[in-house]
Order: structure tokens, then C-alpha cells, then sequence
């Protein structure tokens, strides 16, 4: 029998921290496929922050760190400067890349610092109650919010991939989301490439990933997947904005290795089968 | 000892770091610590080190943060705003035993300020200045030699307590220039290993390098081993300098700048028969209580003479015995006394006839 799922080798078996039907386990579980495929587990340093994700240096088996709120970048800058031959992530929610730490995020990208953030996009911020982020899309209702947020005094949500795609030269910017299996698996395509981005001494690479807050965004799991579609793209759209010279961009290539595999294990049932 | 040459004070202290061991400097320009600044900037690429000018303090200590936990000697250097600033930095490295040297060459505040030199950060620098219940190792150097000697006492003492150690001093002392014996530099193959830093988890159990707990429990059992580590520090770390105490019945209590010129006070009030010796702590905390001792039965007067509006005379007090007259000589906003001004002040008190 062919083993297709499994627990990667970087995840613990812990409990997740997060409320039923978050996206934040898939991420997690993204950054530890690709870490595992990469080979990169002896490797790699991971720096988490305040925020729903404060806990999931439980999550992960490999070396962590927790930095202060919003201040990531600059911590995984002094891991990287201080170890240039490993590999260093920052896993961060909205709040901390796009607000208090958008300093931080914005001159390591200028740096071109070779580390790679994951942001995750879920509009609010979750760990708090679903207070308003720089995320917060026009019109969106949020308990620091009660009206739905007016640009007349609460301004235009950040697009901070094409951001840091815009100040970034030598850089690899992707903007993902999880709210289904296609768009998932593009999202490992495109942590897979910020990855390498880094191992290849590249440069800077960013991966911003629409994610879900049923919890704070007063809806079920499923409706909150398809908010994603109905609003949070249009305002978001998924892409690669930015892609280091000599790279080529392979976002869609896990999809079709799936495809494959489910023709292949379609194949194997066959009880006559033959080869081909 | 290495080699005897002239040089500022924050050029030697700079150059010490180097010779400690310290390849990685992270920093914001400021006034009056620039010539470390610039220093690490030309110096560190020459020994293979990195040199990164951040876009704030704020960033310069969490980089500090990030290589700390990497397991590398590593410094940064500011004033009393940026200083303000690292603040919650500073306590990450506290509750996350991350060890590291925080450069504070005081200027006058508060706010903006000027960049006179002044003491103003006594109390920020000794009573924790960020939040939770942490301490700072602070040392406090009074001549261009200690600016190179303490700082690398800071990384010792840093490392062997995993805590982050602070070399508390003004423009003065980094401006001026002295002769100044070099440390010989370090070889990096001898410093202490760090088995606890996070560099990949390759052939060992990860590592985690945490400035919080999962628990409430285990968030209780962090603040005691903080805790049973300081009264360590406190117990084994207090340096002070003692002149002419054996007969002295008035004690000047002062450090660094103002430790310097009221030496010069204290030589002069003696040739003119007055019975006056001078205290003065190196290592700001832990305060050394234990100089005041052997004072206790026969010391009533003391005088603190500092650059600010009275900060070291509230520890002074604690040290000194219940009933003796601890008054204070200083002002703030960058007001430099001459040796003179102190000298005065303990005319006047040997002449109040209380001595």
C-alpha cells in the first residue's frame, strides 16, 4: 500500500492551539512539508512572535525561537548574520508583520536579508478578539471597528506583499491563500520557493498567506472559506510579485504531482494492472 | 597584557569588545557613543565579524536578540533615548537567559535631551528600566582603561550568568583620551561553549531559545531561578574601589565621571587635613553594599556626588548605617562639576561642625 499522508518528520504530535476550522495548522504543516522535503531539519531556525501563533514553536520538532511582538525579522536577521549557512524562518500573524512590525519586515526585505518570513492574513487579530488589523478589508465589522472599517479615518488595508515586491530587488514575494486544496497546494509551491530563495543565497523571500478566523470573524469554518474567495481575494489578489533573477517560478507544480499520484493510485486498484 | 595606545574611551571600549571575543555589533547612530559605532563598522569586516547598521534600537536589540541566541558574543551601543527604546528588548534577553554587552554612553535627559555627559540612567540602568522582574548586570568604568577592561569583564559576566550586562558611562569617558593597555585579543575556539543555542538541531535534541513559558506554573518557577540567579550576582559580583577610608569620617559616595573628579576633591580636602575618603562602586548593580561594612560603627557622613537630581543616593541609603547623613551633591541636565565645586561642598561640610 502506498503511504500518501502522513505526519511530517518536522511536526510534533501536539494538540493544536488554534480554534476549529483555523488555517493556521495547514501553514504550519506547509512550512514543515517543505522543510522535510528540503532536507533543511537540521538546519533550519524558526522565530515565532505574540499573536495566535505565539505557541507553535510546539508544533514544530526543529530548533525555535520566540522573539518579541512584531520584531521577528530582526531577530532571524541576528540568527542569520551570526549562522549564514542556516536556513531562518519568521512565522508571523498580520498584526505583527503589518503593524507593530512593519519596520522590522520592511528593512530586512530593503536588505534584502537572506531569511524568509511567512505572514499570515486573516484580516484581524485573532489572539485578542478580532480587533481591526492594517488587514482589516473596507467595510469589515470588527470589535475596534463596530461601524466596519471607514477609510475616511481608518485608511486602505496594506497590500504588503506588493510592498515589499516594490522595495525587495533580489527577492522572491508571494501571496497565497488556504482556503481550498488547489490554492494549498499552491501555497507549498510557494513556500518550497521562498525556501530555496534563501538556500540559494538569493535573497529576501516573503510568502503572505490568506488565512481563516472563523472565530473572530463571527462565521462557520466553511462560510469563512469562502469569504476568502468572495472578499478577501479581491482585495488580495495571489500571485508572485517578485522572483529572484535566475529563478523560475513552479507555483501550480504540486498540483500536478497530485493529479499524477491519484492517477497512479486510481491505477494500483486496478486488480489486473499493468505497467505504463 | 597586550599593547599600551592612546585612544578615546569609546574607542577602546569598541576595540576591547573586539579582543573579548565579540564579532557581531548592531547599532543606530547617537551622540555621544558614535566612535563606537563607527569603530565596529571599520574594524569588524578586518577580524571576519558583522557589522549592521539598523533602522532603529528597536531593531539593533532584537538583532542582538537573534545572535545572542545564536550562541555569539554580540554588543550594541547607544544613549539614554535609544536606550529607552531597547527596553523591552532588553527584557526578552533577561526572561530568555540570552546573554549580551548593552553599551549606554548617558547623555541628558529627559526626553530629547542634550548630549552633555550626565548620569540620568542610574536608575533606569539599575532597577530594570524595561518590564517583569529582571536585573542587568551594570559596571561603571571611571577611566579610558576600564572603558576596555570592564567591557570585557561585561562578556564574562554575561556569559557565565546568561544575562544581558550593561557598561553604564557618559561622554566624558568616551570622548577623552588615556593611555590605555589593550586586553590581548581572545581566541574565539576558547570561549565558553553554549550548548543551549539554537543552531540547527543537528546530532542533538532541538533547542529552544523562549522569552515566555507555556504555563503559568512554569512562568513561576522562570521568575525563581531569575531570582536565585541574582542574589548569585549580588553575592559574588559586587566591585567597588575604596581610597583613604581608615580614619575618614566623611565618605564620598560617587561613579564614573564624577567618581573622577571628586577623587581629585578628596586628595586635596586630605593634604588640607580634612578626614575624607571616597567609595566608589564599579558594578552599579549589583550595588556593593558590602563596602559600607566596615563603615557602619564609625561613617556618619556621606556625601553622593553625581550628575543628576539624587539616583545612587536612594541605594546609598540603603547601604549606609540607619543613622548616618547621607546628602547629595549633583544636578542634572548635563551639569559637570569641577573638582573645585566638590571640593567646596566638603569644606563646607567639615566646617558645619558636625564631622
Amino acid at each position: 500500500m502506498t503511504k500518501l499522508f502522513t505526519r511530517p518528520r518536522s511536526m510534533s504530535d501536539v494538540p493544536s492551539p488554534y480554534c476549529p476550522g483555523c488555517t493556521h495548522g495547514t501553514a504550519h504543516r506547509l512550512v514543515a512539508e517543505a522543510v522535510d522535503e528540503l532536507g533543511l531539519f537540521e538546519k533550519v531556525i524558526g522565530v515565532v512572535s505574540p499573536g495566535c501563533s505565539v505557541r507553535s514553536w510546539r508544533l514544530y520538532r526543529f530548533d525555535m525561537v520566540l522573539a518579541a511582538h512584531g520584531r521577528p525579522p530582526a531577530v532571524a536577521t541576528g540568527i542569520k548574520r551570526a549562522l549564514p549557512g542556516k536556513m531562518v524562518f519568521s512565522y508571523q500573524g498580520d498584526g505583527d508583520s503589518c503593524a507593530i512590525g512593519l519596520s522590522e519586515l520592511m528593512h530586512a526585505a530593503l536588505r534584502c536579508e537572506k531569511i524568509t518570513v511567512f505572514t499570515i492574513n486573516n484580516a484581524v487579530y485573532g489572539s485578542t478578539g478580532g480587533q481591526a488589523a492594517p488587514t482589516t478589508l473596507i467595510g469589515q465589522v470588527t470589535p475596534s471597528y463596530p461601524l466596519g472599517r471607514d477609510p475616511s479615518h481608518a485608511g486602505y488595508p496594506i497590500k504588503l506583499a506588493e510592498v515589499i515586491a516594490d522595495i525587495s530587488k533580489d527577492s522572491y514575494v508571494a501571496r497565497v491563500a488556504l482556503n481550498n486544496v488547489r490554492n494549498i497546494l499552491r501555497a507549498k509551491d510557494a513556500v518550497i520557493r521562498a525556501f530555496k530563495t534563501q538556500q540559494e543565497g538569493l535573497g529576501f523571500s516573503f510568502v503572505e498567506m490568506l488565512s481563516v478566523c472563523p472565530t473572530g470573524w463571527h462565521m462557520t469554518p466553511l462560510d469563512s472559506l469562502t469569504w476568502v474567495d468572495e472578499a478577501m481575494i479581491k482585495q488580495y489578489p495571489l500571485g508572485e510579485f517578485s522572483m529572484p533573477h535566475e529563478s523560475k517560478s513552479d507555483l501550480g507544480a504540486s498540483e500536478q504531482r497530485v493529479k499524477k499520484l491519484t492517477v497512479q493510485a486510481e491505477t494500483v486498484e486496478e486488480p489486473t494492472h499493468t505497467h505504463g | 597584557m597586550g599593547e599600551k595606545v592612546l585612544l578615546s574611551g569609546n574607542e577602546a571600549l569598541a576595540e576591547a569588545a573586539i579582543r573579548a571575543g565579540c564579532r557581531f555589533f548592531y547599532g543606530y547612530p547617537i551622540t555621544p557613543q558614535g566612535e563606537i559605532l563607527e569603530h565596529m563598522a571599520r574594524r569588524l569586516p578586518e577580524v571576519g565579524g558583522v557589522f549592521l547598521q539598523s533602522e532603529s534600537e528597536v531593531s539593533a536589540i532584537n538583532m542582538v536578540y537573534g545572535t545572542a541566541a545564536a550562541g555569539k558574543r554580540v554588543m550594541t551601543a547607544s544613549s539614554g533615548p535609544g536606550i529607552s527604546l531597547m527596553q523591552e528588548g532588553i527584557s526578552f534577553l533577561a526572561a530568555a537567559f540570552l546573554p549580551c554587552v548593552i553599551v549606554n554612553v548617558m547623555r541628558s535627559g529627559p526626553g530629547l535631551g542634550r548630549v552633555r555627559p550626565s548620569q540620568a540612567d542610574y536608575l533606569q540602568a539599575t532597577k530594570g528600566g524595561g518590564h517583569g522582574d529582571y536585573r542587568v548586570v551594570v559596571l561603571a568604568p571611571a577611566s579610558v582603561q576600564e572603558m576596555a577592561d570592564l567591557t570585557v569583564e561585561a562578556f564574562t559576566i554575561a556569559d557565565r550568568y546568561r544575562n544581558p550586562a550593561m557598561i553604564l558611562c557618559d561622554g566624558i569617558l568616551g570622548q577623552m583620551m588615556e593611555g590605555v593597555d589593550l586586553p590581548s585579543p581572545t581566541h574565539l575556539g576558547s570561549l565558553p561553549p553554549k550548548p543551549w543555542a539554537t543552531t540547527g538541531a543537528e546530532n542533538r535534541p532541538r533547542n529552544l531559545v523562549l522569552a515566555a513559558p507555556l504555563t503559568d506554573d512554569e512562568l513561576i518557577a522562570l521568575n525563581e531561578e531569575l531570582g536565585n540567579k541574582y542574589r548569585n550576582v549580588q553575592e559574588r559580583e559586587p566591585k567597588w574601589e575604596a581610597q583613604l577610608l581608615d580614619d575618614a569620617e566623611l565618605v564620598i559616595v560617587a561613579f564614573g565621571s564624577s567618581a573622577r573628579i571628586a577623587t581629585d576633591a578628596v586628595l586635596k580636602a586630605r593634604e588640607d587635613g580634612m578626614k575624607v575618603g571616597l567609595v566608589r562602586p564599579i558594578t552599579l548593580w549589583p550595588f556593593p553594599t558590602e563596602a559600607f561594612d566596615d563603615l557602619r560603627e564609625r561613617v556618619k557622613h556621606y556625601l553622593v556626588v553625581e550628575m543628576n537630581n539624587g539616583q545612587m543616593i536612594e541605594d546609598v541609603r540603603l547601604a549606609a548605617p540607619a543613622d548616618a547623613q547621607v546628602r547629595h551633591f549633583g544636578k542634572g541636565g548635563g551639569w559637570v562639576p569641577s573638582s573645585q565645586d566638590v571640593y567646596d561642598e566638603i569644606l563646607r561640610m567639615c566646617r558645619k561642625g558636625s564631622l
